[in-house]
């Protein structure tokens, strides 16, 4: 029992205000659990929270931790001030893959919770910003158990380190209108085919699948991921004229006029006399912004795919980057383009654990070696969607240029010839 | 020894499909058209008629058991035990019985929780880990998310926003909160302490030095022992060499700041995803409620909130106002760091005569 709480008066003040407090939490556990094991965990870790508050640095260091079998999936967290906060001292987070989309039963979110508070410190959030639910607090030996209980009922762990990481979806086609894919279909495949990717840490660095259903991007995949699955489609977008009306009817034609006709990006959008809509369809990039502001009246087509973009990532070593486009469109229908989905993302981790540095992202290298050596690395032909614009400098080698002309032609012809 | 062990099964990712609500699963794919009944609701109707209704709550994230039976205990009573998560760490529940959804938005409040975070709303916080857990933090996210939000409560109840506004935090420049319209971010402004003492014992040198975004640090032999040297006028203190070689102290009490940074928008609606950019630095690092950071943030929103137009996020305002006038609308100082000088700095210079008076 913690017999001793520590004061804690900069803590204190998180618990004012209307947004529920964390603070207040980790103080049930102290106060009302009663476990010895969990309050006198949650005792020290507000002890050491509070000493972090009052010196404003963190005390927490990093070391080596996993379950039997894998290398990967704990963030190990060792207290450097562990004398004065015993009972918090080992206090590792596993990192728990989710299903795609984030659904649970709540008979299941108990099931795990009493798990968790049987060898952890009852913390838990739901989800880190890398998709895992995430176990925060638990020692060395608690972690293997934990581990083995809630895996024996169908949960296994995500990556951390230089591995495959868990991946993000959003809810697409299970509650959402603008979805072209089948997100928890995408997902699985993915990541259940790097599984072995995802325990055993051997890659450069981390890297990231997150798909989105349309382009909202709910899941930031194109900022945030090294393989971004982005849901679209490529023949007309659906006009409902009746709902056209009724909608200007409803909001006025200024509105319609300053909301919807001028915020398209491509000027593709006019609103006729007679209050219907006309889009021109070729010049559309599928931005979504007109179907966000008139949801019933304007849908995606039906002819649906993906596109495919390689190298987002944060900020740390060579600043942000940008997923860029490498698959301007793929079916994802059949078997075998879920293969094929597949081989593509084999291809780019492969290359990528050939060519990487240490420690330098999927985008970094595309970076360094350019991307044309990416795509061909990869088997990927080049595309004018891959840019914003050509290439602007002429200080390069361009001798092969009758050849690659070549190809061009001859993959147009083929394709004229497949369609 | 190995025998002992029990050998993982290598499940990975679980099928969602047996945790879904009977309604969502039902129509998976065949949805037509929501609507937006009031904050903190969504009703999605499918193509054939079935209606499901979303009540959306904002909580600690930090969840305490005790906590997360509550929760349990709301959808079991309202939402036939289904629940979702979002990607912001709000709890959803889904039912196709309109009758439940007053019933159970006043028993999530009564509990305490924060029902809204849908449309125009300022969304929760999305935030990384921060003093309780991380081992480089310059801050504790949690703690300035809280502060921040108690003082955003409303904002994240109604839908006052021209567009959704989503506010990121981030303990280290390392930047794991991501993008977001606005980004409250650790900034350090001083080179790491080196312990010379401890380098060689703990740090390999070499992935050390190819750690440096600017090659700033050298080996070198200091009291006659191998450790590391840092060129300080190189340095951008950007801590990246902290992870793998803790000695290089980079977190301070003094010297680690905040820094409030805007326009980051992952949507490809109207234009392409833009990053944020700097609008503010220096901000003491004042727990435990950071009011400096919440003033700022609340200056822009209130000048956000004025001048933009309908479905502008901040990033699609500022375009449209221009930088100057983002300065002069929010009263925040325009200094040489705003001036990028990173690599492809000069395409975001004005090379035009497009200027505004
Ligand atoms: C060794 C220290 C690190 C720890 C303990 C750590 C921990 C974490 C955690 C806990 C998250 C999830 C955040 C949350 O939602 O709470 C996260 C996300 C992330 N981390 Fe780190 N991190 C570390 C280093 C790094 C480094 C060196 C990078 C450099 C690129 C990085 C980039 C990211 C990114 C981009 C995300 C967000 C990923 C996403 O949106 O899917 N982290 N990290
Ligand atoms: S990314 Fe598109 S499909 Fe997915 S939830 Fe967002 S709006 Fe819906
Ligand atoms: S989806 Fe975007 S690009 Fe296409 S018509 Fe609508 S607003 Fe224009
Ligand atoms: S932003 Fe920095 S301090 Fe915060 S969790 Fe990420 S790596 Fe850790
Ligand atoms: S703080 Fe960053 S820039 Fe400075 S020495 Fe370390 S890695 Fe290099």
């Amino acid at each position: 029992m913690a017999d001793q709480h520590h004061d804690t008066p900069m803590l204190d003040e998180l618990e004012n205000g209307p947004w529920p407090s964390f603070i207040s939490g980790i103080k049930r556990l102290r106060d009302k659990h009663d476990d010895t094991r969990i309050n006198g965990m949650a005792n020290d870790l507000l002890g050491q929270l509070e000493h972090s508050y009052e010196t404003r640095k963190g005390y927490w260091k990093g070391g080596t931790v996993s379950v039997f079998g894998y290398g990967s999936g704990i963030i190990p967290r060792f207290s450097e001030v562990g004398s004065s906060f015993p009972e918090s001292k080992e206090f590792h987070t596993l990192r728990v893959q989710p299903p795609a989309g984030n659904y649970y039963t709540t008979d299941m979110l108990r099931q795990l919770g009493d798990s968790w508070e049987k060898w952890g410190s009852g913390l838990v959030t739901f989800h880190g910003q890398t998709g895992n639910i995430m176990f925060i607090g638990t020692s060395t030996e608690n972690t293997q158990h934990f581990f083995d209980e809630i895996n024996e009922y169908g949960w296994d762990l995500g990556g951390a380190g230089p591995c495959v990481r868990t991946g993000m979806s959003c809810v697409g086609a299970a509650r959402c209108e603008m979805s072209g894919l089948d997100e928890m279909k995408i997902h699985r495949t993915l990541l259940n085919n790097f599984t072995d990717d995802v325990h055993r840490p051997a890659l450069p660095y981390k890297f990231k699948f997150k798909v989105s259903g349309c382009g909202n991007d709910c899941m930031n995949s194109i900022e945030r991921s090294d393989f971004a699955i982005i849901g679209t489609w490529r023949d007309d977008m659906k006009v409902d004229q009746e709902e056209v009306k009724k909608f200007v009817a409803r909001k006025g034609r200024e509105y319609v006029i300053d909301n919807v006709i001028t915020r398209c990006p491509t000027k593709a959008l006019s609103l006729k006399d007679d209050d219907t809509m006309d889009v021109d369809n070729r010049n559309c990039v599928r931005c979504m912004h007109c179907m966000n502001v008139m949801v019933k009246a304007l849908s995606p087509g039906d002819d649906q795919g993906a596109t495919i973009l390689i190298g987002g990532k944060r900020t740390l070593k060579i600043g942000d980057l940008m997923g860029t486009v490498v698959v301007p469109f793929m079916k994802l229908e059949t078997e075998e383009d879920y293969e094929k989905l597949t081989e593509m993302a084999e291809e780019t981790i492969d290359f990528w654990a050939e060519n990487g540095l240490e420690h330098e992202r999927c985008g970094e290298m595309v970076e360094r070696i350019g991307l044309v050596n990416f795509l061909e690395g990869v088997g990927i032909e080049v595309d004018p969607n891959m840019v914003n614009d050509p290439r602007q400098s002429s200080y390069v080698r361009m001798d092969g240029w009758d050849e690659e002309a070549e190809k061009w032609f001859n993959r147009k012809a083929e394709e004229k010839a497949a369609s | 020894m190995a025998q002992d062990h029990r050998p993982p099964i290598e499940s990975g990712c679980p099928d969602g499909f047996q945790y879904m609500h009977p309604v969502m699963r039902k129509n998976y794919g065949d949805w037509d058209y929501h609507e937006h009944p009031r904050p903190g609701v969504l009703l999605h109707v499918a193509k054939n008629g079935d209606q499901i209704w979303t009540v959306r709550a904002g909580t600690q994230r930090i969840l305490d058991v005790f906590t997360l039976r509550t929760l349990c205990d709301i959808g079991d009573k309202f939402a036939d035990g289904y629940v979702r998560f979002t990607i912001r760490s709000n709890i959803e529940y889904m039912v196709a019985d309109e009758a439940k959804v007053q019933p159970m938005i006043d028993a999530l409040e009564a509990e305490g929780f924060v029902v809204g975070g849908t449309k125009n709303s300022v969304a929760m916080i999305s935030h990384t880990q921060g003093w309780l857990h991380c081992d480089i933090p310059g801050t504790d996210a949690s703690g300035v998310v809280k502060a921040m939000m108690d003082e955003l409560i409303d904002e994240f109840k109604e839908n006052n926003m021209p567009n959704r506004v989503h506010i990121t935090t981030s303990c280290c420049q390392i930047n794991c909160g991501g993008q977001g319209d606005i980004a409250i971010n650790v900034q350090h402004t001083k080179p790491p302490k080196i312990n010379h003492d401890l380098v060689s014992n703990v740090c390999e040198r070499p992935s050390v030095v190819a750690r440096c975004p600017v090659a700033a640090i050298r080996p070198a032999l200091v009291n006659g022992k191998p450790s590391l040297e840092v060129d300080e006028k190189k340095c951008i203190c950007c801590g990246a060499c902290f992870p793998p070689c803790p000695p290089m102290q980079i977190n301070d009490a003094e010297h680690s700041k905040l820094a409030v940074w805007v326009g980051g928008n992952h949507s490809n609606a109207r234009g392409k995803p833009t990053f944020q950019k700097l609008v503010a630095a220096g901000i003491p690092n004042n727990p435990p409620r950071w009011p400096e950071a919440t003033a700022i943030v609340k200056r822009i929103l209130r000048a956000y909130k004025e001048d933009a137009r309908d479905w502008e996020r901040i990033n699609d305002w500022v375009e449209r106002v221009g930088w100057p006038r983002f300065f002069e609308l929010t009263g925040l100082p325009f200094t040489k760091f705003h001036i990028d000088n990173w690599r492809g700095a000069r395409r975001s210079l004005n090379s035009s005569t497009h200027i505004r008076f």
